[in-house]
């Protein structure tokens, strides 16, 4: 078999049709078995984050993970749909993200009065600055410290295991070439020239 | 429910298409015999159905192994755990059991890594006062040793070591930076690093045109497409089938060994998956490769008034003898590499610098060894699969170091900042691998658990495995070795040593993936199922070909040696029929 779209693939289920963001991109399946085949389509159908949720995962990322000269932010390497993929492929994320967020908008409203989504950016900055220093944080503030480890992991693996992420890292593999090894200027830069 | 018998009788049945069942079948099919291989999972053509050349986002898990054990584009279907197929374990044991179902079973994930016995490791008590000596020495195996080399394309170096005897080797792959620093460090300790050696060929193979040199994708793990690297699948069942004496049949999950009243085999019973009917087929002679331990499960399986104890079992040896690899090493950060230059470093998907055994026993307090295997360098970013993605440590290092600015910060932090510290951070790792010898034992051990049976009424296995204080203090020395080296070398460790209480970080048995020794060969027939030539003492027309056949183990890696047995043993069988004893 070569390479079916997710439409075609969906096109035999008889349930309501799937929210696919992606729907109609092209998805490579040979080679893959016929139960994984059918998880990542049970997957890709299924809802885990609502609105706000998702909307509050959106904006904390891009806070992670900024624009700057040599690439977009989070949302542009679709790091939120990552995140929403990969609690329902890893079910172990589910409830430290749902509950870390819930979290996050009790102490911003006992703070501010707002969800985190509704403060001030330096109200955001003020919140964030408690619980993404593990070393520094105070003692009450490690569950969000918690959280934020993990929001923090998840979005940087779904940036930079992206087109855009990759890229920026400078990644230069993937292609068929010849490894000749290590060029001469850069054993020389380290000094390993007769190693 | 239907028993479907075949009226056909093939010349020989092979039971598994690995490194010994596709040898076996390689060898028969060239020399003109009929023969049938059963093989418990799906057709696997790497040029088909490899990943190969796949980015990380063309995963939705972006290679995370939520599906497949050892990540989303690695090609072994199955994995630690089996839906339906369990096995049991007993007086607190943690056997893992690798097993992938599939055409060329775990030779198509593997890493290529082609390391020849010793003559010392033929010769375990002998030279290290422990274990079993083989029935066979080295001089006796070492021609079929130079045949596997010639026929899958090995590389490496010539050392001229005692006992990592060279072979005959295509150009080694030079290294990677990262690697460099490991190897100046090693040098400095007094240990030697030399090239790896690896089933990839780094050069046109003489001789054959089905397949092309590899292209330097470091990606062996997916199998290649261009049967750059070897796997049984593409290298020796698909040019099998070709000959037109190979018969595959997939999804066929062998339940047992048939055997008349006389005790000879006289074919295999299997299910198909396809259709979920039993089916037996015959044959004149039976090859046994399902593995090291399904081959010992279907053997114990196969009990017979002739073969009360199971099939090949007089010297109630079976199962037992089980041992697979210690494991243990480390890895770090290097420091000097912050912000390193980019190149594509993908390199082979093998071993590109390894340390053979290097000390002499006598002033240690464990037998045997290991051999290191060195690591590093610029990896695709991608979830899961072998090597994680180095970026989820970097909040926790970035607190240690000082940022790009040269000012010390506090380590975590988001925004722009910590966006620059990925990319400082990015190809920065180094490490050691460490895999070493266990002591085949009769007291480690897989049977039948008496209470249990598979999806298909298949009894499973149950282990009872433990570590010793060999392996234990051989543990020790490798966390020893590792953490010398990390230091040497300048390097950040990524985890702090680990103590007494949990073995000096070695790993559970059976996540070596290098079980082997359930259905011996030993010249004894009291104590051994197997003679010198692989073939049952107790039942003459059935040989078994994969690492289960094993007297003891060596702290090499164990398919290369598969591979030379099983040619051994299938040109002795050639040599039997013709003198018409089988």
């Amino acid at each position: 078999m070569g390479t079916l779209s997710v439409g075609s693939l969906l096109e035999g289920c008889q349930s309501k049709p799937a929210p696919l963001a992606d729907a109609g991109a092209t998805v490579d399946i040979a080679g893959r078995q016929d139960f994984e085949i059918a998880r990542d389509k049970e997957l890709a159908a299924a809802t885990f984050f609502d609105a706000h949720e998702r909307a509050t995962i959106t904006l904390i990322a891009d806070l992670i993970l900024p624009r700057d000269a040599k690439s977009g932010n989070a949302s542009d390497a679709g790091v939120p749909a990552f995140i929403e993929f990969i609690v329902k492929d890893e079910p172990v994320h589910q409830l430290p993200m749902r509950g870390g967020l819930r979290w996050l908008d009790i102490q911003c409203l006992n703070r501010y009065g707002k969800d985190f989504i509704d403060c001030t950016p330096a109200q955001r900055t003020a919140m964030l600055d408690d619980i993404a220093y593990p070393m520094k944080a105070k003692p009450e503030m490690q569950q969000g410290v918690v959280f934020f480890n993990k929001m923090r992991d998840l979005a940087a693996i779904g940036f930079f295991t992206s087109k855009m992420g990759i890229e920026d890292l400078g990644y230069k593999g993937n292609s068929p070439g010849k490894w000749e090894g290590v060029p001469l200027e850069v054993l020389k830069q380290y000094g390993l020239e007769g190693v | 429910m239907q028993l479907i018998q075949s009226s056909t009788v093939y010349d020989v049945v092979i039971i598994g298409s690995g490194a010994g069942g596709g040898m076996a079948g390689y060898v028969l099919a060239n020399a003109g015999i009929q023969a049938l291989m059963l093989e418990a999972g799906p057709f696997f053509d790497p040029a088909r159905d490899s990943q190969q050349l796949k980015w990380s986002y063309q995963s939705p898990r972006r290679g995370g192994n939520a599906t497949r054990a050892l990540g989303d584009f690695d090609a072994a279907y199955g994995g630690w755990q089996i839906d339906g197929e369990p096995y049991t374990q007993k007086e607190g044991s943690e056997f893992q059991w690798f097993r992938a179902r599939m055409l060329g079973g775990r030779t198509n994930h593997w890493a290529r890594i082609a390391l020849r016995m010793g003559p010392k490791d033929f010769k375990c008590r002998t030279s290290y006062g422990v274990g079993d000596d083989w029935p066979i020495t080295y001089d006796e195996i070492r021609s079929y040793y130079d045949r596997v080399d010639k026929l899958i394309g090995v590389y490496g170096s010539m050392e001229g070591l005692e006992n990592d005897p060279d072979g005959i080797f295509l150009p080694p792959p030079k290294p990677r930076l990262n690697e460099l620093f490991v190897k100046k460090a090693a040098k400095g300790l007094g240990i030697p690093v030399i090239a790896g050696r690896g089933a990839v060929m780094t050069a046109p193979l003489p001789g054959n045109t089905d397949r092309q040199a590899c292209f330097f994708c470091g990606q062996c793990n997916r199998s290649c497409k261009i049967y750059g690297d070897f796997s049984s699948s593409s290298c020796l069942v698909i040019p099998a089938i070709k000959t037109g004496n190979l018969t595959v049949r997939t999804n066929a999950v062998a339940r047992e060994i048939l055997t008349d009243t006389n005790g000879q085999a006289t074919g295999v019973s299997y299910i198909s998956k396809d259709d979920m009917q039993e089916y037996q087929v015959k044959a004149k002679v039976v090859i046994l490769a399902a593995s090291t331990c399904e081959s010992a499960r279907i053997l114990l399986n196969s009990r017979s008034s002739a073969h009360p104890n199971g099939l090949a079992n007089a010297s109630n040896a079976v199962g037992k003898y089980l041992h697979d690899s210690t494991q243990g090493g480390g890895a770090a950060i290097l420091p000097q590499l912050l912000g390193r230059p980019r190149f594509n470093e993908d390199g082979v998907g093998s071993l590109h610098l390894y340390a053979p055994w290097w000390l002499d026993n006598k002033k240690l307090d464990f037998p045997r060894g290991y051999h290191l295997e060195v690591f590093g360098g610029m990896w695709m970013p991608g979830y899961g699969g072998y090597f994680g993605f180095e970026g989820q440590i970097v909040p926790y290092l970035n607190g240690y170091l000082p940022g790009a600015d040269g000012k010390p910060k506090a380590g975590g932090g988001y925004g722009l900042s910590l966006k620059e510290d990925y990319r400082r951070f990015y190809g920065t790792m180094a490490g050691i691998g460490c895999h070493g010898t266990a002591t085949a034992r009769e007291d480690n051990y897989c049977e039948i658990d008496p209470g249990v049976v598979d999806k298909f009424g298949i009894p499973v296995l149950r282990f009872r495995y433990k570590w010793t204080s060999d392996e234990i203090n051989q543990a020790r020395h490798m966390q020893e070795t590792s953490m010398a080296i990390v230091k040497t070398m300048g390097g950040i460790s990524l985890g702090p040593p680990a103590g007494p209480e949990t073995n000096y970080g070695l790993d559970k048995p059976g996540k070596g993936i290098h079980e082997v020794g359930t259905v011996r060969m030993g010249d004894d027939a009291k104590k051994a199922p197997l003679n010198k030539w692989g073939q049952a003492h107790d039942c003459k027309n059935l040989f078994v070909t994969d690492g289960s056949v094993f007297t003891q183990q060596s702290e090499k890696n164990p398919t290369l040696t598969i591979l030379a047995l099983s040619m051994r043993t299938t040109e002795y069988l050639i040599r039997q029929r013709k003198q018409y004893n089988i």
